[in-house]
């Protein structure tokens, strides 16, 4: 007879209090995982895939939410349990890895004091032993000088070593089954290989399971044995991840796996006018930012941006690819002129606009405009949204209303939106509809360049392939030059004629999109695409096999 | 940090001058004759004149004030009567009116003052982080709004309505406590506590309210916060929860109000120095204002100004101390 499964839900159902009702985010969901085995559960945003994993550690229990089902998990049910039973699943036999790794941690704590005070919720042990157990997985998940390191707070570590520590907490009581809820999303893609390295080595050691939930499919095929592909609360299909992610039978995971961009796919802009008269050139432009040291140190100024030169020619698309701190959005910002650079030149149409003053840049703006990457954060919630895009025409000058209305209206379809919801506010609509106000925000002064800094990172893979075909449109329709800021490098290879690969504040590859990906010259470019994730599950294992033995040589 | 230190320093010197200028062009705006005042009703032309000289009075404003800050610097020389009075530095001035010497006036006053509104600061932490505290976690139940009910009394009744009525009450009719009186600290300890127990209550009760509106908020704000979610995914108690993780995201806000609360109180406890007696700077100040006894009005200021800054400044340390990511510069 088997042992019973380290996890076993059956039928759950979690509704959250909306208004005078409910609404159904979980519905008639049922796995099992076996110890040392893993599960990805993919889905977009709404899926309810987060949910699920919430529901393993019964953290809906107290918010309102009601919950349906069984959710066993090594032997208790989280549904049901309560007090200390409760408190002993949470952390002792199952732990969560959260995303988002500088809001999860407490600001003002040590991160191995956090770490010591879950210990000793689980384990009768003095402080300092939990400190030193503390240190110990601190260790473990590869945070050099544990013991130093642990008396600093989360703020004083990379994305990447908090979500160490977040790992690190999680296994301070050696709990049997890990739930990572989008572990790696906020971080480089080097950074997330090695975190999923990190994960899966874990896992192979300590003979735990892992719920890996992600919207991100390159995440689990590499890293999980089965997937369960949610959709609408539903789980839509279930099974071995070859099978899934090779030959999907349901049509929504075809769809899903359609969408997401591949690095290895030619890329297919400027099927327009094709590039024309040079609009911006960049000589050596610099951005140096002067820093704040700790309590008594100064340090020197810190360089974002360290010698660039670049062109972008009306109609055409270039991209900026680069990791967190490569200065890609400082050197954004200056080419529209947000930032003034302290060194080098900009030209815009054959006229220098680097030193400009805000005065005699004033009829340049509404040529050169922005799109942001936080559509919730760039729009005033409390503002409609026709509102929001009338901005630049008032401020160009425009008084008649009625004009300013039509010209709204035609700003909102030319982007996909409904030109009645004039009247709306940002919280009504998703994020790949923000998105497209801050499109039409951009449009509405006739810019000949937009620079988007990271306009797809927040969306789903359905709605990034929605906005990423509207800029190629307008770009074709209305010959407009595209500076294409992300971190993402298959989404940059699916918009891009031209790719800057940028590294500590330059660019160390330059060139024709398809000559940077197939044919890469740099190192720097080969580790960045031999770290993005792939879809095929047998190329990601070999792939991280060559990653450890080349990290062990 | 020595930085820091010297610019707030720096900073401080500026505000002072700043005051102290104010209020000498105030004073020589407004109408009266402080010689006459000194002398008194029944002094002829000859003898105001006399006192004029004698008080400096006579020299042009510039040079007054001009004398005024070589007395902080280097300290002053003054004719009294027969002999040189010699005022060492810092040297405020002497009253117009007593021929006291202002830095002594304070000194006596201050602890005074300072007794009352560190004590008040005390209860009003306690009750205000409290009361905010209760009706952050348990909110509607009876005692989360007997203490909401009372802060808010507390502050919207006048000072002189609660303590007099705490007065009569408790000192006169019960007989609980002891009539407030001053008597200092290292005299008789016990003492000190009970003659101040009851003006402290009247000064706390009036700030409390804003203290509970400001915790409860900060406490609610941080719970929301995802690392409240992580421990509480990591089985840590509710408890633990609040009193480790949300009071201390708490702390920031009630820290800067306070330092605030703190620095002002030390010139404008007039009310509740007045009601219970007890000599304070407050008080000192209303009665020189109302003799136009320039000196002194100067150096009650000054204190007082120095007060305020002082407790910015070791607001921004206690700020950076408790939460490491700020830097002080």
């Amino acid at each position: 007879m088997s042992p019973e499964p380290l996890v076993q839900v059956r039928d759950l159902v979690v509704d959250f209090p909306v208004g005078d009702g409910h609404l159904r985010a979980v519905d008639g969901v049922g796995f099992t995982l076996e110890a040392g085995q893993a599960l990805g559960i993919v889905g977009e945003s709404g899926s309810g895939k987060s949910t699920v994993a919430s529901a393993l550690l019964g953290l809906h229990r107290g918010t309102g939410a009601r919950t349906g089902g069984s959710v066993l998990v090594a032997g208790v049910d989280a549904v049901t349990a309560e007090g200390e039973e409760l408190r002993r699943l949470r952390g002792g036999s199952a732990a969560m890895v959260f995303q988002d790794p500088l809001s999860a941690l407490d600001p003002y704590h040590a991160v191995g004091d956090q770490i010591a005070e879950v210990v000793r919720v689980h384990r009768p042990v003095s402080r300092r032993a939990a400190r030193a157990r503390a240190v110990e997985v601190l260790d473990r998940v590869g945070i050099a000088d544990p013991a130093r390191r642990s008396r600093s707070r989360p703020h004083e570590f990379s994305g990447g070593m908090r979500q160490r520590v977040l790992i690190a907490m999680a296994l301070a009581c050696e709990p049997r089954l890990l739930v990572a809820d989008e572990p790696t999303t906020a971080l480089d893609v080097t950074v997330q290989a090695q975190i999923l390295d990190l994960l899966h080595e874990l896992r192979t050691e300590t003979g735990a399971g892992l719920v890996l939930v992600t919207h991100d499919l390159g995440v689990v095929a590499g890293s999980v044995d089965r997937v369960l592909v949610m959709k609408d609360g539903r789980a839509v299909e279930h099974g071995p991840v070859a099978d899934v992610l090779g030959a999907p039978r349901e049509p929504y995971t075809r769809a899903l796996l359609s969408a997401v961009p591949r690095i290895d796919a030619p890329a297919a802009p400027g099927q327009g006018t094709g590039p024309g008269e040079v609009l911006l050139e960049a000589t050596d432009l610099r951005r140096e930012f002067a820093t704040r040291g700790g309590l008594t140190r100064r340090t020197a100024p810190v360089t974002a941006v360290d010698g660039v030169s670049l062109t972008v020619r009306a109609g055409e698309t270039l991209g900026i690819v680069g990791e967190s701190g490569s200065g890609k959005t400082t050197l954004g910002r200056m080419l529209v002129r947000l930032l003034e650079p302290t060194g080098g030149r900009l030209h815009y149409r054959g006229r220098d606009i680097g030193a400009l003053g805000e005065r005699e840049l004033r009829p340049l703006r509404r040529e050169l405009q922005m799109v942001f990457q936080d559509p919730v954060a760039s729009l005033n919630p409390r503002r409609t949204i026709g509102e929001s895009v009338a901005d630049p025409l008032r401020v160009a000058g425009e008084r008649d209303e009625r004009r300013i209305r039509a010209r709204v209206g035609e700003l909102l379809e030319r982007v996909g939106l409904d030109a009645d919801w004039y009247h709306r506010y940002p919280h009504e609509f998703s994020g790949g509809q923000r998105q497209r106000v801050g499109i039409a925000r951009a449009l509405a002064p006739g810019p000949r360049l937009i620079v988007c800094d990271e306009p797809v990172s927040a969306l789903d893979v359905t709605t990034q392939a929605h906005v990423v075909a509207l800029l190629g449109e307008l770009q074709r329709d209305l010959g407009l030059a595209l500076v294409f800021v992300a971190h993402d490098l298959a989404v940059v290879r699916q918009v891009s004629d031209r790719v800057a690969v940028m590294r500590a504040g330059r660019i160390v590859e330059q060139g024709d999109a398809d000559t940077v990906y197939d044919s890469p010259q740099h190192p720097y470019t080969k580790g960045l695409l031999a770290a993005v994730p792939v879809l095929d599950p047998v190329e990601a294992t070999a792939r991280r096999h060559a990653r450890l033995a080349a990290a062990g040589a | 940090m020595i930085r820091f230190l010297l610019r707030k320093a720096l900073g401080l010197v500026g505000v002072l001058l700043a005051i102290s200028l104010v209020v000498y062009a105030v004073f020589y705006l407004a109408p009266g004759d402080p010689a006459q005042l000194a002398c008194g009703e029944k002094c002829s032309p000859a003898q105001v004149l006399q006192v004029r000289e004698r008080l400096g009075l006579d020299a042009p404003v510039h040079l007054q004030y001009a004398h005024f800050l070589q007395g902080i610097v280097a300290g002053r020389d003054f004719s009294a009567g027969t002999g040189l009075l010699h005022c060492p530095a810092p040297c405020l001035g002497v009253s117009y009116r007593s021929g006291e010497q202002v830095t002594d006036m304070i000194a006596a006053r201050l602890p005074v003052t300072a007794s009352l509104a560190l004590g008040a600061m005390v209860i009003w932490l306690v009750l205000g982080v409290g009361t905010g505290l209760l009706s952050a976690l348990r909110r509607g139940r009876l005692g989360e709004r007997l203490l909401t009910a009372l802060t808010l009394a507390g502050t919207a009744v006048p000072v002189f309505v609660i303590g007099l009525v705490l007065l009569i009450v408790l000192c006169a009719q019960l007989r609980w406590l002891p009539f407030p009186s001053y008597t200092p600290l290292t005299e008789d300890p016990q003492q000190w506590f009970w003659g101040l127990l009851l003006p402290w209550f009247s000064l706390a009760l009036i700030e409390s309210a804003k203290y509970a509106r400001l915790t409860r908020s900060a406490v609610l704000e941080t719970l929301a916060e995802d690392h409240i979610r992580t421990f509480r995914a990591y089985g840590v108690g509710e408890r633990r929860l609040v009193t480790r993780h949300a009071l201390r995201g708490a702390l920031t806000p009630v820290i800067a109000l306070t330092a605030l609360d703190l620095g002002t109180m030390f010139g404008s406890a007039v009310l509740t120095e007045s009601l219970f007696g007890l000599p304070g700077l407050g008080k000192l100040l209303v009665t020189s204002v109302g003799l136009i006894d320039l000196p002194t009005v100067v150096g009650l200021t000054l204190v007082t100004g120095f007060c305020v800054v002082l407790a910015n400044v070791v607001a921004d340390v206690l700020y950076a101390v408790t939460d490491r990511r700020v830097v002080l510069t």
